[in-house]
């Protein structure tokens, strides 16, 4: 069977830990094997959060460089900081709304020129898909949707095997009861995203 | 009911690392539990905590206050009768050391699994201590899971070996171990616990004065003999292809080891041995690898321990073949390791090409702006560290003053724009530094501690520090919680998860019942009394104590505001 390695990068609070978990239970109730990495403790203060999940019998938890099949991204500048683990095969699906970190705010670097590196992704990998997610979660009922609306857009893209059943069961039973119903939006919302 | 314990034998869960543990602890009938959280530990303390607290099987977990007492409360229950279960992080193996290295001779009775879990590449730590050493050091068996499925059943096995040999047995995961999610089938939970043992009394065995020691340590060489009975033959550790280049892994490093074999199609070219209880070494089954093949890699993160003891087989048995690893620069004794660094240096052993991806030029990349984790907005520390530097400021020794500082979220404290975080080593050494820059300086001190790290190893240093007269001001950050690690109770926590009743120290007592007189306590939210309070304090050239005191925004919110 072929394997997929997932790589999800955000900002600690925005939800990647679930986003890696919920796809690892689909996984695995879709009867494949899988491995999820997390990071807990001191980076999820505000710092980078990265996750993977790896598909199809992979025993490593983690993905060195050039070596992504896909990139989930929850922040653009997260986005470009990980290129260095996309490869020219690698399919990018990322936010485009930036959260601006504390060193730029206190003049110790620049923020990139995300439009400029959009058009960079679109003419140098396999697939890019950029997106207003926390637009789209907004729209669902909750801005913290964000990671499942991302979700969407993977399991939209068709690149794994997990269909938008799966998905949605593991929603319905690993949500919390009241975010069930927004989450299954938000994920629809994403998953309409690459089908317009 | 706890999730862990709400599916059937034979279903399976998607569980990290950490969650398999605690599973196999309690499908093997641990009934008694303690630990002091610790990345990458704790989960498995808040799960054996909930499961505790719900109710929802005879488990008997504790907070202690630090990995010393959490080794004593776990071995006294062992040596009792009763299955016990200690966890921490590497560090916390240093603190719980001195209880380790004598409770190898004294042993338990009942089986005991201590669980150090590792952090190369220091994810969330201050080193990255190789603890495979502390098997070695003191001579206990040590078992090295690489996926959730193996923690569980290694979990299993260790209480059984542990009962088996009457000494407590290691399981050493680290980060990549610990936080890795993965399918584990679930086995059966144990009809009944044993929750009350009795204690024999046998002060030949238990009480290791001088003349017990000597005779214990041999009763330890001697287990550990036995011990090799059971390492030869575990099915942990497994041999798989015949070919001339034998690759030796335990651990996470194992997986790279499998994935780059698979990747890199040379199954025919090496013979994998994966070694997942990895001490004491087994030596029969190591002599007969290294007579196999003609060329050896050691793929080990942080310390050449497997290498070293391969270098001594080959001398001692006269098997002259390169045992690669950390000496031939294959491999570096710091950080974690990545899947192409493995490949790459396999590739390289055997002569062949690594299929490398092709990747787009990003040498117009532009210097990205690095995203340090900080204090959450709103935090209270920020308060604190802001009204001690106003505080500094009026009485014009801002530049005089330095902050030692200690282990915890306000660690954070270190980075712009507050930079009040000038020296740490350890879990409490805010106290025993504050109390050695007083003596060998004229600087103005005032040093940090959270209140779960005071009771960790705060007291004892303070009560140092006031009977041998040092002058420092010790800011106690009371968040009432040990938010870092995920929210743990402590001694001193007000706010409190529900059900958890257990009696509480005010840190303000403990500090006046040591004899201290100038203690205060603040609300960092009331900025202008905290900076006076702070004024008045640091215009003295005295030890002094000021509690700041305001719930954890996080935790607040998380238990609903209740106090």
């Amino acid at each position: 069977m072929d394997t997929k390695k997932i790589l999800f990068t955000g900002v600690g609070g925005q939800g990647t830990l679930l986003a890696s978990r919920l796809l690892g239970e689909a996984v695995m109730a879709a009867g494949m094997d899988v491995r999820v990495s997390e990071v807990h403790g001191m980076a999820q203060r505000g710092g980078v959060v990265e996750s993977t999940v790896m598909i199809g019998g992979l025993k490593s938890p983690i993905i060195s460089k050039g070596e992504a099949d896909i990139l989930v991204s929850f922040e653009p500048l997260e986005t470009i900081r990980a290129l260095d683990r996309c490869s020219k095969k690698t399919t990018i699906i990322t936010n485009i709304t930036p959260i601006i970190p504390i060193t730029v705010k206190l003049g110790q670097g620049e923020y990139p020129d995300v439009d400029h590196w959009l058009d960079f992704m679109k003419s140098n990998y396999k697939r890019v898909c950029a997106l207003d997610a926390e637009e789209l979660a907004k729209e669902a009922g909750t801005a913290k949707a964000v990671n499942v609306v991302l979700l969407g857009v993977l399991v939209g893209l068709s690149e794994l095997p997990v269909d938008k059943e799966m998905m949605e069961e593991t929603i319905k039973t690993r949500v919390k009861p009241k975010f069930v119903d927004a989450n299954l939006k938000a994920f629809e919302l994403g998953l309409s995203q690459v089908e317009s | 009911m706890h999730p862990l314990l709400s599916k059937n034998s034979g279903e399976k869960m998607l569980l990290l690392g950490n969650e398999a543990i605690v599973r196999g602890a309690i499908e093997a009938g641990a009934a008694v539990a303690a630990a002091y959280p610790g990345t990458p530990s704790s989960e498995i303390a808040n799960n054996l905590f909930f499961i505790s607290l719900q109710g929802d099987w005879p488990l008997y977990f504790e907070f202690s206050t630090n990995e010393k007492v959490a080794m004593e409360v776990a071995a006294s229950a062992a040596a009792a009768g009763v299955r016990s279960l200690t966890c921490m992080k590497h560090v916390g193996m240093n603190v719980a050391s001195d209880v380790l290295m004598t409770l190898a001779y004294v042993g338990v009775k009942a089986g005991m699994v201590i669980v150090t879990a590792d952090d190369p590449s220091m994810h969330s730590s201050q080193n990255e201590q190789d603890n495979r050493i502390y098997a070695k050091f003191a001579n206990l068996p040590m078992l090295e899971p690489t996926s959730p499925q193996e923690a569980k059943e290694m979990t299993i096995e260790a209480f059984e070996l542990s009962e088996a040999l009457e000494l407590p047995v290691i399981v050493r995961t680290t980060t990549r171990t610990s936080h890795v999610r993965g399918p584990v089938e679930l086995g059966p939970l144990p009809e009944t616990v044993k929750q009350k043992g009795a204690f024999q009394k046998d002060p030949r065995r238990w009480v290791p004065v001088p003349a017990v020691a000597r005779m214990r340590h041999k009763v330890l060489l001697d287990q550990m003999e036995k011990a090799k009975e059971f390492v030869e033959g575990s099915r942990f550790n497994t041999k798989t292809g015949q070919g001339k280049l034998g690759i030796v892994a335990s651990g996470v490093s194992a997986c790279y080891v499998e994935d780059a074999i698979s990747e890199l199609g040379v199954a025919d070219k090496v013979t994998f041995l994966k070694l997942g209880f990895p001490y004491p070494f087994p030596r029969k089954l190591l002599e007969g690898f290294l007579a196999d093949v003609d060329k050896v890699l050691v793929v080990e993160e942080l310390e050449p321990f497997l290498e070293d003891e391969l270098k001594i087989i080959c001398k001692e048995t006269g098997r002259d073949i390169p045992v690669l690893g950390k000496a031939s620069g294959h491999f570096s004794r710091m950080y974690e390791f990545d899947p192409l660094m493995v490949k790459k240096a396999i590739a390289e052993v055997l002569g062949v090409e690594v299929p490398m991806t092709e990747a787009p030029d990003l040498s117009s990349l532009p210097p990205l702006p690095m995203r340090p984790p900080s204090l959450c907005q709103g935090c209270p520390h920020r308060e604190t560290y802001n009204a001690v530097k106003e505080a500094l400021k009026e009485l014009g020794q801002e530049e005089n003053a330095i902050y030692p500082t200690d282990i915890g979220c306000y660690t954070l404290g270190l980075l712009p724009p507050i930079q009040m975080a000038d020296y740490l080593l350890c879990m409490g050494s805010s106290v025993g530094s504050s109390s050695g820059f007083s003596i060998a300086t004229d600087h103005k001190i005032v040093s940090f501690i959270g209140d779960s790290t005071f009771f960790h190893s705060g007291l004892s240093s303070l009560a140092s520090a006031y009977h041998n007269e040092h002058k420092f001001c010790l800011v106690v950050l009371d968040n009432s919680t040990t938010a870092m690690t995920g929210h743990q109770p402590n001694p001193g926590i007000e706010i409190r998860p529900a059900g958890y009743d257990r009696p509480r120290i005010p840190i303000e007592d403990a500090v006046r019942g040591l004899g201290i007189k100038n203690v205060y306590k603040v609300n960092p939210y009331k900025k202008k009394e905290a900076v006076d309070v702070f004024k008045e304090v640091l215009a003295k050239d005295e030890l002094s104590v000021v509690i700041a005191e305001a719930p954890c925004i996080l935790y607040y919110r998380k238990v609903g505001g209740k106090k």
